[in-house]
Order: C-alpha cells, then structure tokens, then sequence
C-alpha cells in the first residue's frame, strides 16, 4: 500500500477539485481507472481534494457496485443475470468462468481474473451478454473464455425495426452517427426553429403534442417543463435520465450509441425552453460505449457552436456534462439520481419538494428519460399536430419496445401507439421460438408485471394496458415460452431487488430481503403453507409504503404472478 | 404561517397550525402515530414508515412524520393496509435486528399482534460488537439504521463526519472511513450517536461491561492508558525512515 | 440491559458552556451521561468530556481519607510527595484541627499578609463564597484569587473600563442571529466544543459569516468566510486597523457613538498610525484581507465578537481586548441580540467564582474592596467589627506565589487548583512552593501541588454534593448530589465551614461570622443578600432551567443579553491604543513562538482528566509544527523534540500540522511529563497581572527516543 504512487491522481484531482463534492463520483472513476479498484490512501486523498468527509467518500464507494474497495483481477467480467440473459444460459456461462477463475493459479494477489454476476446489463437481444472490461459482448457462450478474456468476441450492433422510424430514422445503419451526418439528415433544424420562438411557445407545443415519458411514469413533459419554467431562481438544470436499468430495457443504449445528436438537439431544446444554463446526461456505468459515443458528440457539438456560449449567436448560453454511474439501479430514480450527480449515495429524495422546483442542488431541474428527449426534435420541427397523425388521443406518437427472451427476433422496435401485442410479438419480433408457444411475458421489466395468452390482443397504449393491468413502463417486454419455470424469473426478479434496494427506508430495505428468501424456498419446491401469506404482506408493504419507485415497484411483478399464476406459489 | 388548517383523522376533527406535519397535527389532537426513526432533534427522513397513513386520494401510504398535513384531508391512521404494513415492517425488524434492546419497538410488536418469528430461515444482520475505543462500544446487530448517528455526526450536530454507510440495500452497516477503528477516524467522541441511539446498539462502555457482570471496582482496574502509551513507544522507536 | 435506579439532572463540570447532564446511576456507579434534548444550553449535545469524562470519581488514585505528611516540611525544603507511604491517615478531626493549629499559628504570628488561598473555578459558587469569606473574615486578607487570573483577567479589566462590567454580554446560543461574527484567539471546537457546534450551525444553517482572527489555523477556519493568520500579539494594530478603515470609510454608527459613548474624538484621533500596511506589516495579514474583514463587521446587521484567552493571556493583553471593545464600539454591535462582547469563558465556574468573590480586588458581586462603603456593608455581613475587614487590595495568584517568603505569604490553601501546573514559568513556582511554611491541599487527587501540601483534606467531586455554577453566558445553573461522597470525602463548603469554626473558636472571635449553614442553598441566599445580581435567585427557581444574571429581584425572568439600554458605567468609552510588541520577540536563538493551550480531551493540570480514560484518547503531550518548518528542522511526525525556552526545557513528540502557522508552535499544558509551562514565560500584563501564556519564545530541536522514554520512566510512582 505505501508504495502506491499517488502523483495520477493527483494530477487528475487539480481538474476536479474546483467543483467539489459533484465531482466525486468522476475522481472515483479515475482512481479505479488508476489502480483497478480504489486503494485507502486514494480515497483519503480525493477526500481532501474534493473537501468531501472521508466517511461519505467510502460511503460511496461501498454504495456503488462498480467501485471495489478491495483489489481486484487484472481484468474484470460481468456476467449479465437478467431473465432474458438467463434463459440464453447465462448461468452456465458464469459457472464456466468462474472454473477457470478458480483454476488459476493461486497466491497471485491480486487475481488476475475477477468475474461477477451483474444485473442487467442492457444487452437482451444479444443474450447471454457479459462486460470484459466494461467492454460488452453478446451470445458470449459462443466463445471461448480465453477469447473474452483477450477481448475478443461479437461485438453487439444494434437490433432495430418496427413499422415506423421516427425515433430510430438514424439508428441501426451499423455506426454512430456523427455530427456532419446529422447535420446533413436535417440535424439541429430543430434547434434553429425553436430559437425563433419564444420558450414559453416552445413549452405549449410539446403539451400540444401529448408528450409523456418514456421513463416509465408517464409523466405529461410539456407540464414538468411548464412547471421548471415557472419555478422562481435564476439557475436551473436539465437533466437526461440515461440510467438505464430496468432489466431487460436497452432502447436508450440504441439511441445513444447510434443517433447520440438527437438527445443533445433534445436537451438543448428543453434547456431553452425552462431557462436552464447546464445540462447534465447521466448514463449508467455499465454503459460505457453509450458514454464514449455522448462525450464525442457533445464535444463535437461544442465544437460546432451548438453548445457554450450565444449558441448559434443566440445570446443562449447553454452546455453539457457527461456524467457515469457506477452500478446502481436505483440512481435511474430522479431524485437518487440528482444525489449521485451531487457525489452522494443514490438514495432517493423524500418527494415533495419535486425537482421541478427543488431538483440538482437544490434548483429547479427538468429531468427527462432519453427517449422523452429524442421526441422533442421531431415535435418541434414539424408541429405538435403532425406529430399526433401517429398513435392514440392519449398516446400519441410513436413507442419504441424492447422485446427479448424466447422470440425469434429480439431488438428494438419502433411502432406508432396502438398496435396490438401480437403483432409486435408475431409479425415483428417474429413470435415465440420455433417449436413453442407463448407462456408469458413480463411487461415494464422487474418491475413490471406478467402478461398471459389472454394479454395477446391488447393494444399498446398507456390507457388499454393500464386497463388490462399491465405497465408500460419504459417499454420493455420479454417473453416466455411455455417451457420456462415463471418462478425461476420471480426468483431472478426478487434477487434483483434484493441486490438494487438502496436500504434507505425500511420496507425496501428489508421487505426485498425476506421476498428474496421466499423466492428462493418457492423456486426450489420447498414451499411453506404461509409463505404465500408472508409474500402478500411484504409485497403489499413494499407497495404501499415505501418511499419511493424502486421499493414501490419491488414485488409488481411477482404480485402479479401471484394473482396470474397462483398455483406457482402453492406447496405442492 | 399562523393560519390554521382543517383536516380529518379517524373521523376526528382536527385543526393545527399551517405547515404543521401529519404526526404534529395527530398528536396535539391526541391521536397516537408510532414512530420509530423519528427523532424531534434529528432531521426526519421518512425511512422507517412505521408512521405510514392513509391520506383519501394518494395512492400510497404517507408517512406522517414529513407529509405536510393539508386543509381537508381526510387520514387514516389504523385502516388495514395502514395495520398491514407497519405489522409487516415490525415483523420484519424483528426477523432482521436484536431488539432486546428495543423496548418501545417490542412493545409496538404487541400493540400490532406481529409475530417475532413470522420469517423462517430469514437472515438476520449480526455482525460481531466493534470495542474499538475506551468510550463506547458498537453493537451493530442491535442497528435498526434509523440514521440518527450518522446524522447527530453530521450536520444536525456535530459536523464530524466519522460515520457514514458501508454496503447498501439489506447489507448496509454504519461505518467508518475503510471501517477504520473509531480512534484512528475524525470521530471526537462527543457521544452525540449514542445519546440518540435507540436500540442500544451504541453504549457507553462503562455501561456495557457493567451489563457483562463486571463490577464498578473492576471496571475501574481495566484503564488501559499505560499500556497503550508503551505500545506507541514500541511502534514509533525502531522508526529511523 | 440495565434499567438503572435513577437519573440524576446536573451540570457538566468541565469548561463554562455548562451543559446539562443527566446522570445514570446504580449502585453508585456513574454508567451513563445524556443530556436532555431540550436543554436551552445544549440541545442534549455533549462534547467527549461532558458525556464520558467522569470516571475520574471513581479513580483508584482519589483520595478519600484526610492526610498528613508523614515528614515534617521545613520552607525552603519541602518535598514533592506523590507515594501515599508518605501520608499518614488521619480522622477528619486530627486532619482539621492540625491544619486550624498551624493555620491559626501562622495569622498570629505574621498576620493578615502572610495568608494566601486559591479559591477554584472548579468548585461551586457557594465553595467559593464561603472561601473566601473565610480567608476575609477570618484571616482579614484579600490575598484571595483563582485561576480567573491565568485566563481573562485583562478581559475583565478592560470591559470593566470601557463598560463597567465584566461578563459575556450575550448569550452564546445568540450566535445564529448574526450576521457576522469574529472569532479570534478561540479555538472553541476543542475549548468550547457546544459553542463551536452553535458557530458551526449558524454559518451552515443561518448564513452567518464568520471571521477567524488567529495565528493557529484552527477547525473553524473551515467555516470561515475570511481568515486572518496573525502573528502572535499583533491583535492590536489588527483590530485598531480595522477600526481605521471602519472610520476611513465611514462605516461606523455616529448615532450609537453619540448616543453612548465618551472619548470618541480621541480615539479617533489615535487611529491614524494604524493604517492597514501598518497593520500588515506587524501581523503578517494581507492588508486587503484586513479592509474586507472590517468592511464585513460594520456593514451586518449584527455582528458579535466573541473570544477567549487568545486575547487576554499577553502583556498587552488589556489592549487586545479593548482594540475589540473599541470595535463594537465604534459600530455599535452591542447591547442587541446577536451582537455583543463575548468572553467565552474557561472553567465551568469562572464566571461564578469571580461573581462570588474569589478575586484579590473585590467583595463577591464585584465591589471594590479598597472602597469604605463596601467593606462596611460585608462588616455587617459577616459580624465584623466596624475597620475589620482589610481594605488593601489583595494579591493576585502570580503575586501570591511571587510574594512568598519570609515577612511574606507564608500559609498557602489551595482548594482543586493546580498551580504546578498552570502557573507559568514552573521551575519559578516550584522554588516558591517549596518556600512555603504551610499549604493545605484541598483536591480529589495529590496533583504537582497537592504534593507539596502539610495536610491534604479529601474533598467530595461535583457529582457528590449540591450546589450552583454559573456558566460562560452568565446562567445559574444547579449542580446535584447524584451519589455519596466518596470513602470518608466531604463537600468543600462542609469543610470550609467546619475548618473556620475551628480557627474562629482558635481566635476567640466573639462573633462568629456564621458557618451553621444546613444546605448550600442557605449559602446562596446569604450572597444574594448583598449582591444584587443574585437577589432573585433561589434554587427553588433553578431547579429545571437555570437564570442568566442579573436577577434582581424574585420575580425577574434573566437577562439574556446586557446592556440593551444603558452601559454599567453609563457611557462606554473608547481607549486610545499603542502597539505594544510581546514581552519576548523571536530572535536566533528563540526562533519559535511558543502557544500553549489545550485539547478536547484534556482538562488543564490534567488532575481530572488524566485519571480518566479519556487519557487513552490522548495519552501524550504532543507539540504542533507547521510542516515547512518540520522539514527545515528535520523533524517528522511523531518524532521526538526538544523544546528550550529561556526558562526551561521539555521533550515531547511533534505532530506535523498545517493547524499551526510558520513560526509558531503550539503545547497543550495538561502533560505533567512535557509541562509546557515550564517554558511561558511570567511576564505580565501590567494591569491586569495576567501572564503571557500565548508567547513565549522558544528553540526546537530533534531529540532521541531515550530522551523521551527517560522523561516517560521518571514519572513519580502512582501517578498516571
């Protein structure tokens, strides 16, 4: 320890220490770029640097599941334990990793090789998908360790379709698009238009247009922005949620790595719009070629005048931070996420105050969901009312679903509101792998809820689901044939929760806990006569009492399992 | 803000001043809201929802210690999803925590018929005493993170900073910098933590070995300052570098 | 999990905070100490001390049996005795009758000057009453003073001729209802720790600013919006410069000034040399740094000072604290909540022990005693004859030990200080104990002093009898009697009481001066009689919150700021200033100024604190260097030094810290083992007769680990 050379970082800090505790999270990465995991002396002196209390400092690290206290392999893989990635055998991928972790030679300290289950690592419809290095790989099980190790392997490239490509017009050609390709597909007219019209103008055509989020809430965006607008203080934020974590979602990891302007051209819209100075874009950790493609494009776009000062002469002043998470689903929650942005622990905010008026540092903050933003150029460039030609009154526009799991083709697809299920299932995705049928599919990701072969003509809109129980949630659904054990996903579900809860209120905390362990005694048949009691209450406290969307959310889809497949979770 | 609102709770009328919360308003009313992390002198956080209440109108339940309570609400406080959750959440605790320490807490698990032992097989946190300096000792199997230390060290007292969290979810635990022992941390051994402890998973350590059967005499013959003061000799003199 | 048999609430003994405690006991074992949460001192917050440093009660070390020295002492060759094989146990009634013996030997044969006693700021107000109306009734002396004089004496002296009163004049909890406020020559996060929390509560939650004054870079430097590293005994061209800019750019109150004070049009007048480059030049301190800090103080709203021994432990130490009289003066940032002239106190009794009377100049309530009317009115207090009460001003604690010889003080009585400890230039101290004919110690423990003593009468602590202290903000608070006194250990006041009847019976006095009291209340009402901030006291008032004096009358509420209306001297008035530099200055030889003060886990002498297990917190006396200067010396952390003064010499370990500035280094004074006033210097202010603690200098060099564990090993047996 006392021969670690401490001089990188600190040359790295003298950039960072300016900003304070914000830059945390960033000064982490850079000491675990550094070292491979962050070593005490480091830790200690980014403490210093940032004037961030050494207790909060590990407090974060222990907080985040990508920063290692303790030393680690040489190289560290992820091996993604999501439903879809599990019925690709993921499982048995790991336990062959794991075999030759343990076969290496030991004494070695630290190991050169570390391998971890992760969650869900927004790869689905290359499943089973693993992290080398933070590099991803899809269908790993189709190479050789000793290849994934060297890094070499299907590089995953988007899968994309659907019946219209409003959202996706750009993505899928097999490249990032860049700053002068955009430019040339009509890129940042948008922009150009809305800075002839007033901000408040701008406001009324993204409610004239029905936009809700697409994060899962289904939020109405013309109203958070009215109400950012209207918030009293001079400094204001935007904020784009590219926490994307809800297992089985990868529609923004699409949307990033292809098309990454049409999110900036997005925000800088809505920065106009509410009167923010500063965007920030935070993207999971585990989402490292998404962060590579956005840090290109928002330096490209600086570059071109899009972002700074009196953009494109305007006398707007806007500009962009990037920020990584560092493995933690509960930061995609809005107010954890601010947190985390702030260097804190992801713990989620008691709600009141909103963000609309008390959101990053405490100002008022817009915080949208990628593919929110991603329809913003598109409103604003040909109209609200043309926007609606697509869709429903209520759901207007177009939907991109994720679809993994037993289909034929998983991918990304882009369809108007109010196609029925079983057309994206069937006539896009391809229906369920030849030789079986539809079993289930889980709508909204873990926490989400079962759809059953009664579910197949149900349109997909916001209101026909609700009325058939179903979320839309961010538009994830992955599907099950008839040969898979629901209670294997519940399982899968549970542990995920378990392994997500950021143990800030107590039914959360400890409610995905106890679920967890009766998962475990369902999934493996030893079943107790009362657990489906004790599953009830703590799924129903969980529910109604926690505070906040994750814990909330935490036992919706095995709830509805319960109600949708009772005989599951009875003894035999 | 000296307007005064009007609201429902269990059929009661019930007025209180402005800005007051749900729990301020049930209680000067008489009406009876268990808390249990909720601390008059620490900032509430809403984090153990035993306080939950059912507001007429919002989907969840609303834990009363930080809801603002609004004119016209209608509450609450013993409607069966109310009594299910914080029966749940007691029971949880009980399968999670010692709580033999915890006698208001095991008196509420009476009050709501919970049973101790509702979780076969579940895990409980036990991690072993930390007894790393003269002054208190940290029991964190009696941890029922109610955040009070944490806070009381920072900024609602002490502005210390020696605790914060290690793990999250189910495994988080009160620590310090790299779990360093307490002396070696920024701690200043004001015992702000262990005046707001409710559980006794803080205590002071002369209480501590006075519980383990040591006598006050006894107790007074463990002072350990010249040993320690011959450790440090040892560890600083063969230290030329 | 222990139910305990009762809860006792009392007052913190250690600094003047006074914070309420409540004691946990079973089977008269102290186990636990909370504080109640809506205690109006301290919100149930406690600082290390104040919530586990009581254990010293049931220390193996206490005495608790009275005891005489086993070998005759002869002045001039009295030993040190720490062994208790060299003590005989006695009953109290041979312990007190040998001490009323000698005592009464030596008044009858020197008279009044050959009489001396140390009151103690530890011990209660009544203790201290009653002390000194022994050594004044009794003895007829005013050679009667306590520790007051080695802390704020020159505080007292100069808000007593700038405003006639002596105290903190707001509230400390006052703090978040600044808007500004300096801090200097304070470092209450260690000394004040509940005050420090109250600051550091104010500027992150009330949006207070605060200035830091000082030349170590203390932890509230962290939550300073300006810091100021001074030199040591630069705080007048400083402060003075300050006011210059106040003036210059017309920042100040004129109508404050008119309405309230005298001496302005000269005051002024004397401004003009202390231009910020002067300023600059003396103290170090950028003089754009100076300008803001003055600008920032005239133009809040309120603005407080507040301060501790920084300031009055010099040789100028009566100007430093009138240059900040003259500030608030001059803006006019006192007599109104969050604003004011604040002390911060040590002890947790000074400021009652000098309302009582434990000073060589005045009665109890600050009268005069060199003034005919007073010393009639406590004749008739105290059944004296009309001329019996000595009317010469008496000596000060320096001018006692400094006064002992033959035709001088000969009989010394020490109750709970530790003048072998705190007393500066200690080889000085040690030569004038020795010199003594007779010392009676009157203490928990045989401390440096103790050692010295003839008899050694074993008192009750503070948790074993009733009582009152009055804290920092000027708050009488109880002190209860939470279990029995120790072995055959007795309350001072009953002790005091029973030694003066034994002298007075000795005298053959006709009149006894009165000693029947039945409880300490009696002793309070008796003060409170003849000293009008204490009329309205009454413990039956103070059983759950205490009163802040003064408390004229039964039914007066406190008086949770002064001076709101009128200054006790009528107009406050403005003093003219000179830069005086300290005693010593450093030169070749002496390169270092010297600092010495105390740390959070230690309590002065250390009597109390180092027969605590506080002691395992911070074992050994460690000296602060700032790193540049480590580095040029060759020292690194941890490792031995020697530090030389022109007075003494000790080795300790450094502890390499940008807490402390180029130039200075800081000793706290609780190691007996590394005493570091074996170095200060007894130089003193001229007026107040307080010595300069703060600036004595001194030469540092590397020492071995044999020179340190030589030092370590020669511990007297027993103690530690």
């Amino acid at each position: 320890m006392s021969d670690l050379d401490l001089s990188p970082l600190l040359q790295r800090l003298e950039g960072l220490h300016q900003q304070g505790r914000t830059a945390l999270l960033p000064a982490l990465h850079e000491a675990q770029s550094l070292y491979g995991y962050i070593p005490q002396p480091a830790a200690e002196a980014i403490g210093r640097a940032l004037n961030v209390p050494l207790a909060d400092v590990y407090g974060v690290i222990e907080f985040y599941s990508l920063f290692y206290s303790q030393p680690v392999g040489k190289t560290v893989i992820h091996v993604c334990n999501d439903p879809a990635c599990a019925l690709a055998g993921s499982e048995t991928l790991f336990k062959q990793i794991r075999f030759q972790q343990e076969a290496a030679p030991t004494g070695s300290s630290p190991p050169s090789l570390t391998v971890e289950m992760a969650p869900c690592l927004g790869l689905c419809e290359h499943a089973p998908a693993i992290l080398v290095q933070g590099q991803p790989f899809g269908r790993a099980n189709r190479q050789t360790w000793q290849d994934l190790v060297n890094g070499k392997g299907e590089r995953p490239s988007s899968l994309v379709g659907g019946t219209v490509a409003i959202l996706t017009a750009n993505c899928g050609l097999g490249h990032t698009v860049e700053l002068s390709e955009y430019l040339d597909l009509g890129g940042y007219q948008a922009l150009r238009k809305a800075f002839q019209t007033q901000p408040r103008q701008i406001i009324e055509e993204i409610k004239n247009a029905g936009l809700v989020g697409r994060g899962g809430a289904a939020f109405p965006t013309g109203l958070k922005w009215e109400a950012a607008a209207n918030a009293p203080g001079a400094v204001k934020y935007v904020v784009c949620n590219a926490d994307e974590a809800e297992p089985g979602t990868f529609k923004d990891r699409v949307l990033m790595e292809d098309d990454p302007h049409s999110i900036l051209e997005g925000i800088i819209i809505a920065g106009y719009a509410v009167g923010a100075q500063k965007g920030y874009i935070y993207i999971r950790g585990e989402y490292l070629r998404s962060y590579e493609a956005m840090k290109k494009a928002v330096d490209d776009a600086r570059e071109a005048g899009f972002l700074g000062n009196n953009i494109l002469d305007t006398d707007f002043d806007f500009d962009i931070e990037i920020r990584r998470g560092a493995g933690a689903y509960i930061c995609g929650e809005e107010t954890a996420l601010f947190e985390s942005i702030e260097g804190k622990r992801g713990f989620p905010r008691l709600k009141p105050p909103f963000p609309t008026t008390h959101g990053l540092f405490g100002k008022p903050t817009v915080i949208n969901n990628v593919e929110t933003l991603a329809n913003v150029p598109v409103i604003i460039r040909k109209g609200a009312a043309h926007y609606r030609r697509l869709g429903t009154e209520k759901s207007p526009g177009s939907k991109l679903f994720c679809i993994s799991g037993d289909v034929v083709r998983p991918g990304l697809y882009e369809v108007p509101f109010g196609i029925p299920f079983h057309h994206l299932l069937y006539d896009l995705a391809g229906g369920v792998r030849p030789g079986h049928h539809f079993q289930a599919a889980l709508f909204g990701g873990a926490a989400g809820a079962f759809a059953t072969p009664d579910h197949l003509n149900v349109r997909l809109t916001f209101e026909d689901l609700k009325e058939a129980g179903l979320p839309l949630g961010s538009g994830v659904i992955t599907v099950f044939d008839e040969t898979r054990d629901l209670r294997d996903v519940c399982l899968r579900l549970a542990r995920f929760f378990a392994e997500e809860s950021c143990g800030k209120c107590y039914p959360c905390q400890m409610g995905t806990q106890r679920q967890f362990e009766i998962m475990e005694r369902i999934a493996s048949g030893k079943v107790y006569q009362e657990d489906w009691e004790r599953l009830q209450d703590v799924g129903w406290t969980m529910t109604d009492s926690s505070l906040c969307g994750l814990g909330q959310t935490a036992a919706s889809a095995i709830l509805s399992a319960m109600k949708r497949f009772p005989h599951l979770f009875q003894p035999a | 803000m000296d307007e005064s609102i009007r609201m429902t709770i269990d059929q009661q009328n019930v007025q209180a001043a402005a800005g007051s919360t749900i729990l301020q308003a049930a209680r000067q009313a008489g009406i009876e809201i268990p808390t249990i992390c909720y601390h008059d002198h620490c900032t509430a956080n809403g984090l153990c929802r035993i306080c939950v209440v059912e507001v007429e109108g919002v989907r969840t339940l609303q834990p009363a210690c930080v809801v603002q309570a609004r004119d016209g609400m209608i509450i609450h406080t013993r409607s069966e999803r109310v009594i299910r959750s914080r029966r749940t959440i007691l029971e949880m605790l009980a399968s999670s925590v010692d709580l033999s320490e915890s006698p208001e807490i095991l008196t509420m698990l009476t009050q709501y018929h919970s049973d101790a032992f509702r979780f076969p097989d579940a895990e409980a946190r036990h991690p072993a005493v930390i007894d790393d300096n003269p002054m208190y000792i940290r029991d964190y199997a009696k941890c029922i993170l109610c955040w009070r230390c944490v806070q009381v060290c920072a900024e609602d007292a002490q502005f210390t900073y020696a605790i914060n969290f290690s793990g999250r979810g189910f495994e988080t635990q009160i620590s310090t910098f790299y779990e360093i022992p307490m002396p070696e941390s920024t701690c200043v051994f004001c015992g702000q933590c262990v005046g707001v402890c409710p559980t006794g998973a803080l205590k002071p350590k002369r209480e501590w070995l006075l519980e383990m059967g040591y006598s006050p005499d006894e107790i007074m013959s463990l002072t350990r300052s010249q040993r320690q003061r011959r450790k440090r000799r040892e560890e600083n003199s063969p230290n030329p570098s | 999990m222990l139910k305990g048999e009762k809860v006792v609430p009392t007052t913190c003994p250690y600094c003047g905070v006074g914070c309420n405690l409540e004691l946990h006991v079973q089977d008269d074992f102290i186990y636990k100490v909370t504080s109640p949460f809506d205690s109006v001192v301290n919100h149930g917050n406690l600082c290390v001390k104040g919530r586990f440093g009581y254990d010293f009660i049931y220390h193996k070390e206490r005495v608790t049996v009275p005891l005489i020295r086993k070998q005759p002492q002869k002045p001039g060759q009295r030993t040190q005795a720490f062994d208790r094989s060299e003590w005989r146990e006695v009953n109290w009634d041979e312990a007190l009758d040998y001490t009323a013996d000698r005592l009464t030997e030596i008044y009858q044969r020197d008279g009044s000057k050959a009489m001396a006693v140390y009151c103690c700021a530890k011990a209660t107000n009544e203790d201290n009453y009653l002390l000194q109306k022994f050594f004044r009734a009794v003895f007829r002396t005013n050679h009667v003073d306590h520790c007051t004089r080695l802390c704020h004496a020159a505080s007292v002296v100069a808000l007593q001729m700038a405003i006639g009163s002596a105290a903190m004049s707001n509230t400390a909890a006052e703090v978040k209802d600044c808007d500004v406020f300096i801090l200097t020559g304070s470092n209450p996060t260690e000394n004040h720790p509940i005050i420090a929390l109250q600051m550091k509560a104010a500027v992150q939650k009330h949006g207070a600013k605060l200035i830091v004054v000082d030349p170590r870079r203390i932890e509230m430097v962290n939550y300073a919006s300006l810091y100021l590293p001074i030199r040591p005994g630069s705080d007048v061209p400083v402060f003075s410069a300050m006011a210059h800019v106040i003036l210059k750019e017309n920042l100040y109150n004129r109508q404050f000034i008119e309405a309230r004070t005298e001496n302005f049009d000269a005051f002024a007048a004397s401004l003009e040399k202390f231009t910020p480059e002067f300023a600059e030049q003396v103290s170090g301190v950028d003089r754009q740094l100076i300008i803001e800090a003055a600008r920032m103080y005239a133009a809040a709203r309120n603005a407080a000072i507040f301060w501790a021994l920084g300031i009055p432990e010099s040789t100028h130490g009566t100007a430093n604290a009138l240059s900040l009289i003259n500030l608030a003066l001059l803006t006019g940032h006192v007599g109104r909540k969050g604003t004011g002239l604040n002390p911060l106190r040590g002890q947790n009794n000074v400021q009652g022990a000098s309302d009582s009377g434990a000073m060589p100049w005045h009665y109890p309530g600050y009268q005069a005693v060199d003034n005919e009317e007073n010393a009639r009115r406590w004749e008739q207090a105290w059944h004296i004859e009309p001329g019996g009460l000595n009317r010469q001003r008496g000596l000060t604690t320096t001018e006692i030990l400094a006064a002992v010889h033959p035709g001088g003080v000969r009989a010394l009585y020490i109750m709970g200080e530790n003048p072998m400890m705190s007393e500066p230039n200690l080889n000085h101290t040690r030569k004038k104990m020795q010199e003594l004919e007779f010392l009676v110690a009157q203490d928990l423990f045989i401390n440096e002093s103790g050692a010295f003593a003839d008899v050694f009468l074993p008192a009750a602590s503070w948790a074993e009898k009733e009582g009152t202290f009055t804290n920092t903000d000027r708050r009488v608070q109880r002190v209860r009697k939470v279990i029995p006194p120790r072995g055959q250990s007795r309350p001072d006041w009953e002790i005091i009481c029973d030694l003066a009847k034994r002298v007075e019976s000795r005298l053959n006095r006709p009149r006894s001066a009165y000693w029947d009291y039945r409880h300490p209340s009696e002793i309070l009402e008796e003060m409170g009689r003849y000293v009008p901030d204490y009329a309205g006291i009454r413990y039956e008032r103070i059983e759950k919150v205490g009163l802040q004096t003064p408390v004229p009358t039964l039914d007066h509420p406190g008086t949770p700021y002064l001076y709101s209306e009128r200054f006790p001297r009528g107009r406050a008035k403005f003093h003219t200033l000179e830069y005086i530099p300290n005693a010593e200055m450093p030169d070749e030889e002496y390169p270092f100024v010297l600092s010495t003060g105390r740390v959070l886990e230690h309590w002065h002498g250390g009597t109390l604190t180092r027969h605590s297990w506080m002691d395992d917190l911070f074992p050994e006396a460690l000296m602060d260097i700032h790193p540049a200067d480590a580095a040029r010396l060759g020292i690194m952390d941890g490792s031995p030094v020697r530090v030389t003064s022109r007075r003494g010499s000790i080795v300790l370990r450094a502890k390499v810290t940008t807490k402390t500035n180029i130039g200075v280094v800081f000793i706290p004074f609780h190691f007996r083992e590394a005493a570091a006033n074996l170095l200060t210097t007894d130089a003193l202010d001229p007026q107040a007769k307080i010595p300069e603690y703060k600036a004595a200098v001194v030469r540092v060099t590397p020492a071995s680990e044999e020179e340190l564990t030589a030092i370590l090993e020669s511990q007297p047996r027993g103690r530690y």
